[in-house]
């Protein structure tokens, strides 16, 4: 079973987190505990970490990757297979890349909820449901397309809008001084 | 239409999105909670409009205001709201948020299920899924129950997409709802052979999760996945079959064997390193399970570890630290194999990489050998010293303690040593683990008697530098070992060299900046030294001296006796009376000494921690029986006026054995760990024998192994425990001089020039001789102790009631439950109805209707084939009917709170000539533009009290609550209210409804005289709340019970119903009515229906019927039809009754 996903960048800002189940009061604890003992490794040491107390349990790992700014945290127990994570967790940057084209922080920062979509489509409940990254990639596009549809003509002025809106997105970066890096997705030996 | 649409989206185009709330707080770095605050507030205020779009942006909004830690539970409602949106989009965004937000105590999760329901059904794939990946986030036992069925329908949806989530969400509605395991494993089990490889990857994960739990129940399907394992091409897949293998051999040797060969094949061909990894360490585990049995393996561990040791040597990290996870699995049953790779792992060490150290530590643990342990604990030590982070430092400290102190400190032969370690520990800052070095100070010193003198002259040099280690008073911190010090010091006090001067390092004013229960040990401790000190002065007569002592107490007690602590204030107050008055009498001369020590006379033995577990319980002991009859719950303080009048009463309450519940318990439990682990007589390791240590000779010289500390651990006046390594080897190294000149002149004496033992002797554990006599102290045991240890599984593991026997055939009462609304069920089966209270709170009653319901239809059914064929077809059909429940439920698509439900005659009659009318046993009862009531009456006859069954159901489109129902009571018939209200108090309605929902509630009334039909007028209030406001509203009613609803189906056989008739003391009467074109079949299922009859016998168009009235009457019918009229002959112990029953009867059937 998959205890939580997290992505937080390189200053522990949370982009993403998705627990299965765990109390309420204990996820910001859990971003900040987990950030902290991830952020503190070095680039070329292994990707497990034992996980802290809070993830409850001998039992439990944490097994992550570091992209550019971000980092991807799987929290899992023994009864995944610790390689086949750091798989999946492949599978899941290059889906995003795939969704995203040239997937950056950016795009988790300002479409969480697209990428909430997109791992619904591999993970669910804390099980993996599907790791052939086509597969998943078909279904986003389905579900996009009546979103699209649904939207309909009542949609286009809102589309317009967002459009003018985003126009100076640009800038942000420039603003807030982050590192807008697009996330590397280096040729590993995966799945298939 | 579509311009009004365009022009409500204009308006909407300017409210904030999710993309403009992160830019804002992006733009506000200064301000961010300021300006997150104001963002929640216009979010409240988008949650108000009606416009869905605006809602669900706003909840949108929300999920990430989640993400960053803000409290979006007040909106539960409102997602909801937007979860049931029509449209996709919005509906998405719903079932995120509540899959993000939504647990277990969310209250308005029940408002969800008919909402899920639907969309389960939803004819849109995407509607399905989103529902069922929501659902898969905040299932809960209720949700498991009711869902259940709908998604075990879907897992055989004609879409793969569907098919694999119904699959995959089964493990989290087994885990919530574990009674749906064994009714939904055959489909479960059929779709591992789903042709769709994500339905079938789907049910592998599923099944994998369900056998790592409980192994054993799914060995039969072991067949199965080896198929799987030899035609699937998924790695996914593979690697969890692989995996599940890995738990499953233990089991079944014979599989290991079977397994070796694809798994080589697999090792060979596959190119992707995580399948490998997962074949290589199944492999091991078939080799352990193998091994157990034949020794002969050993060259195949071997082997392994040997590739293990390649892959810990290579140079990817993560590889590394596989490979040392999985030597730890080998170290379980082969430690001798591990430890010729002690080199690499000690190198491992020294790896910057924190994982891999704590994994090389965990093999530690099984490396250590009586001859090795010190130099290993030394290299510990000084990683210790190194070591940067607390969380390293701590488990370094606590897997030496580990190391040193298992199986019962099999592998310490020099005690001075250890506790020379443990004092060496004491100088770790900021540790959370000064508990666990206390607690192994504290044993030490009791069971090994030998070094008590040794440990106290380290305490009490310890307790000289207190103030070295009472820097951090926190909780579990370093400061702990002061306990131990202070006990052990002043329980063993003979052993002190200056027992003074530790008196008066434990009467300095710095400690009582020490935590309360530390203080409180010191206290009691003083005093024990104090009465050795006062012996030893008394014997040598030396009274001075042991005034002067006295007088220090009474000087420095008082400091404690100022403490905030009530533990050390009410202990030091004894104390210093005592003192105070042991001065008096020394004044006189007095000798005080003997009377003192006897304070403190006795030694005290340790216990073993399950002792008091195993006492047995006495021959004719019921400790589950009540000592007092309970009294019933609804007795609360709102009786106290009353109970003012019931004092015997009231103190047999309090006399009532408290209730826990299972949270209380678990505190109590950790409590009670807590305290063990403080209390010297408790010893946490398992009881074993009392370890002996024989004098064995020939100890073989150890090298020196030359440590430098860049920052010795020392405290001042402590001798270090590299002292002792050395000694030891010294030590050892005489002895294996004296053993060697011993063995030289035997073999001198025995055989000249045959040399025999030519090589050195081999070095082995058992040759090491322990420094001192040690004998281990064995906790002490209760006689004749019950020898269990059934005790160490967590009642509380949500995956233990998930170990059910899955190849048992189904019992019927394990199918699933099925959604159907009530009327229905009363329509088929009548005799039901009396049971419905009771159904809910226990399934015993439920059993025994079944059982007698199925003697009662297998009576008919014999009759039946005596009388007449063509109805067995039907028979057929209802049969199978039963046995798809699923059927059913897609048919019953209905209307919440419809009230006609097609009803089938089940029983009672055995010949169905023609279509019956609906039936139902409810009617309606009240109705206005808000809510619809109608009820039904059911007479239970085990407290001759009836049930009414009202349901409410919501017309309006506002939410009805603080729904209260008031009753007016009659002479005869009451109300049953909750304890203490007046019999003017409504009752209220447990529950709220929402627009367009119904509910049933059940309210219980007592009745005393049953013979005549009864009316009770009453009035339901309710606020009925929605966009504009809320409204007091009421509606007036008229319960009416018939004498019908007073009798109860039962069943009865004819020889007795014969025997009843004969007796005689019943009264008769009869009607007749005339018209009737039903036939007679359905005469007598309405019969049965309306009035709760059962058919006793029936010979053609004559037919006895049997029923009985809450109070024990029985009613006797003999209802015989004619060409067209009925007439009906009854008999009853009550005349009264009887009249007013055929009454009603006469009007039941004036309509067929």
């Amino acid at each position: 079973m998959i205890k939580a996903i997290l992505i937080f960048n390189n200053h522990g800002k949370p982009r993403l987190s998705k627990f299965y189940p765990y109390s309420e009061d204990t996820q910001q604890q859990i971003i900040r505990e987990t950030f902290h003992l991830v952020s503190k490794r070095d680039e070329n040491v292994c990707n497990f970490l034992e996980g802290g107390l809070l993830i409850g349990g001998s039992d439990n790992k944490l097994i992550y990757r570091h992209y550019a700014t971000l980092y991807f945290v799987f929290c899992v127990d023994s009864s995944e297979s610790e390689l086949g994570i750091l798989d999946l967790i492949q599978v899941f940057v290059e889906t995003l890349d795939k969704c995203f084209e040239n997937v950056c922080e950016l795009d988790l920062i300002f479409h969480v909820d697209k990428v909430h979509n997109i791992l619904a489509e591999m993970v669910m409940g804390g099980m993996v449901l599907e790791t052939n990254m086509n597969e998943i990639v078909t279904q986003i596009d389905a579900q996009n397309k009546l979103e699209k549809s649904e939207a309909g003509l009542a949609g286009a002025p809102a589309r317009a809008v967002s459009a003018v809106k985003n126009m100076n997105l640009p800038e942000i970066p420039r603003n807030i001084n982050i590192g807008d890096i697009s996330i590397k997705v280096p040729n590993l030996p995966s799945f298939k | 239409m579509a311009l009004k649409m365009v022009k409500g989206s204009i308006d909407r185009m300017f409210d904030k999105n999710l993309q403009d709330l992160v830019r804002g707080i992006r733009n506000h770095k200064e301000d961010e909670a300021k300006y997150i605050s104001q963002c929640i507030d216009e979010i409240k205020q988008e949650l108000k409009q009606d416009n869905i779009a605006v809602k669900a942006n706003a909840v949108c909004k929300l999920t990430y205001l989640q993400m960053l830690g803000y409290d979006i539970s007040w909106a539960a409602f409102n997602i909801i709201e937007v979860m049931s949106a029509s449209k996709f989009t919005f509906k998405r965004i719903g079932y995120l948020a509540a899959s993000q937000s939504f647990h277990e105590g969310t209250d308005v999760i029940m408002l969800t299920t008919n909402q899920i329901r639907k969309d389960l059904s939803s004819p849109s794939q995407y509607d399905t899924g989103v529902a069922l990946t929501g659902l898969s986030c905040f299932v809960t036992p209720d949700l498991a129950r009711d869902l259940a069925n709908d998604i075990m329908t879907l897992m055989s949806h004609t879409k793969p997409y569907i098919r694999k989530k119904a699959v995959l969400i089964m493990y989290k509605v087994f885990l919530k709802y574990p009674e749906s395991l064994r009714p939904a494993f055959p489909r479960l089990k059929e779709k591992l052979e789903d042709p769709d490889p994500g339905v079938q990857s789907a049910a592998v994960n599923v099944i994998c999760e369900l056998a790592r739990r409980n192994p054993k129940n799914y060995l039969s399907l072991a067949p199965l996945f080896f198929k799987l394992m030899t035609s699937s091409t998924n790695n996914w897949v593979l690697i969890k079959i692989i995996k599940l293998f890995g738990a499953l051999t233990p089991l079944e040797p014979r599989l290991g064997k079977k397994l070796i060969e694809p798994l080589t094949n697999l090792i060979h061909s596959t190119s992707a390193m995580s399948l490998l990894y997962e074949c290589v360490n199944t492999v091991i585990a078939v080799l352990i399970s193998l091994s157990s049995g034949m020794p002969n393996h050993s060259a195949s561990i071997q082997l392994c570890v040997q590739k293990l040791r390649i892959l810990i040597e290579d140079s990817d990290q993560n590889l590394k630290y596989l490979g040392l996870l999985a030597m730890s699995k080998i170290l379980k049953t082969h430690p001798k194999s591990v430890q010729s790779h002690k080199d690499l792992i000690l190198q491992c060490l020294d790896d910057k990489d924190e994982s891999i150290r704590l994994r090389a530590l965990d093999l530690l643990y099984g490396m250590v050998s009586k001859k090795n342990l010190m130099e290993i604990v030394k290299k510990l030590m000084t990683h210790v010293d190194k070591a940067e982070g607390t969380t390293y430092r701590d488990e370094l400290l606590t897997k030496i303690i580990d190391i040193c102190s298992q199986s019962n400190y099999q592998h310490i032969t020099n005690f001075e040593w250890y506790i020379s370690i443990l004092v060496e520990l004491t100088r770790l800052e900021g540790t959370r683990h000064g508990h666990l070095i206390a607690a192994q100070m504290l044993d030490v010193a009791i069971r090994v008697k030998a070094i008590r003198k040794f440990a106290v002259s380290q305490m009490s040099a310890l307790l000289d530098n207190a103030h070295l280690v009472a820097s951090s008073t926190q909780r579990n911190g370093i400061c702990e070992v002061l306990y131990a010090a202070a006990w052990i010091c002043g329980e063993f006090s003979e052993h002190l060299q200056e027992p003074q001067h530790t008196l008066e390092a434990m009467l300095r004013p710095k400690v009582t900046t020490l935590p309360g229960h530390i203080q409180a040990v010191y206290v009691q401790n003083v005093v024990k030294l104090y009465a050795s000190i006062l012996q030893q002065k008394e014997q040598v007569a030396d009274m001075e001296e042991a005034q002067a002592v006295t007088q220090l107490m009474v000087d420095r007690l008082p400091q404690f006796v100022q403490s905030a602590d009530l533990e050390v204030q009410e202990r030091a107050s004894c104390i210093l009376q005592l003192v105070k008055h042991v001065q008096k009498l020394q004044a006189k001369a007095v000798p005080v000494a003997e009377e003192v020590s006897a304070l403190f006379a006795g030694e005290l033995n340790p216990v073993a921690p399950k002792a008091q577990k195993k006492v047995p319980v006495p021959e004719g002991l019921d400790l589950d029986a009540w000592i007092n009859e309970p009294l019933s719950d609804s007795e609360s303080e709102d009786e106290k006026p009353k109970a003012m009048f019931h004092e015997e009463e009231q103190r047999q309450a309090k006399h009532r054995l408290p209730e826990v519940d299972e949270e209380e318990l678990a505190r109590r439990r950790e409590a009670r760990k807590q305290e063990q682990a403080n209390n010297p007589f408790y010893i946490k390791s398992s009881p074993s024998p009392q370890k002996r240590y024989q004098d064995a000779p020939g100890v073989e010289h150890i090298p020196v192994v030359q440590i430098d500390l860049s920052v010795p651990l020392k405290v001042p006046g402590l001798p270090l425990s590299d002292q002792y390594v050395r000694l030891e080897e010294e030590r050892r190294h005489r002895q294996r001089l004296e053993k060697d000149k011993r063995r030289k002149k035997r073999r001198d004496k025995e055989k000249k020039g045959k040399r025999r033992h030519g090589s050195l002797p081999t070095e082995s554990d058992e040759d090491i001789a322990p420094a001192q006599q040690v004998d281990i102290v064995t906790e002490e045991m209760p006689e004749n102790a019950l020898p269990s240890d059934e005790d160490d599984k967590d009642p509380n593991d949500p995956y233990r009631a998930l170990d059910i026997d899955l190849d048992k055939p189904l019992a019927d009462s394990e199918k699933l439950p099925v959604q159907k609304h009530r009327n229905s069920e009363n329509a088929k089966s009548p005799e039901k109805e009396d049971v419905p209270v009771v159904e809910k709170k226990s399934k015993k009653p439920k059993k025994k209707e079944k059982k007698h319901k199925e003697k009662e239809r297998e009576k008919e059914k014999k009759k039946e084939k005596e009388r007449k064929k063509p109805s067995k077809h039907k028979k057929k059909h209802k049969k199978e009917k039963e046995e798809r429940p699923k059927d059913k439920k897609r048919s019953r698509k209905k209307l919440p709170g419809s009230e006609e439900a097609p009803g089938e005659p089940m029983q009672n009659g055995a010949l169905e000539e023609g279509p019956l009318p609906p039936m139902s046993s409810y009617s309606l009862l009240a109705e206005n533009s808000y809510i619809k009531m109608t009820y039904g009456v059911q007479g239970s006859l085990q407290d001759s009290q009836v049930t009414v069954s009202i349901i409410l159901e919501n017309l309006s489109s506002s939410v009805l609550k603080s729904m209260e129902l008031s009753v007016l009571d009659s002479l005869n018939t009451r109300m049953a209210r909750p304890e203490g209200s007046s019999v003017h108090d409504g009752v209220p309605v447990p529950f709220q409804l929402p627009p367009g929902v119904s509910n049933e509630a059940q309210f219980v009334f007592t009745v005393q005289s049953i013979v005549m039909a009864q009316k009770l007028k009453g009035t339901l209030s309710f606020i009925a709340k929605d966009d504009e406001g809320a409204t007091q509203e009421k509606l007036d009613f008229k319960l009416h019970f018939s004498c019908s609803s007073y009798l109860t189906t039962t069943p009865c056989y004819s020889d007795a119903f014969a025997k009843l008739l004969e007796s005689g003391d019943l009264s008769m009467s009869s009607i007749r009515v005339d018209g009737i074109s039903m036939s007679f079949q359905n005469l007598l299922t309405k019969i049965c229906f309306h009035h709760h009859f059962s058919v006793v016998e029936r010979v053609d168009s004559c037919a006895s019927m049997y029923s009985r009235s809450i109070q024990g009457h029985h009613v006797c019918l003999l209802v015989k039809k004619g060409e067209n009229s009925v007439s009906v002959d009854g008999k009853c112990s009550d005349a009264t009754l009887l009249s007013n029953m055929l009454e009603e009867m006469k009007a039941t059937l004036a309509t067929c």
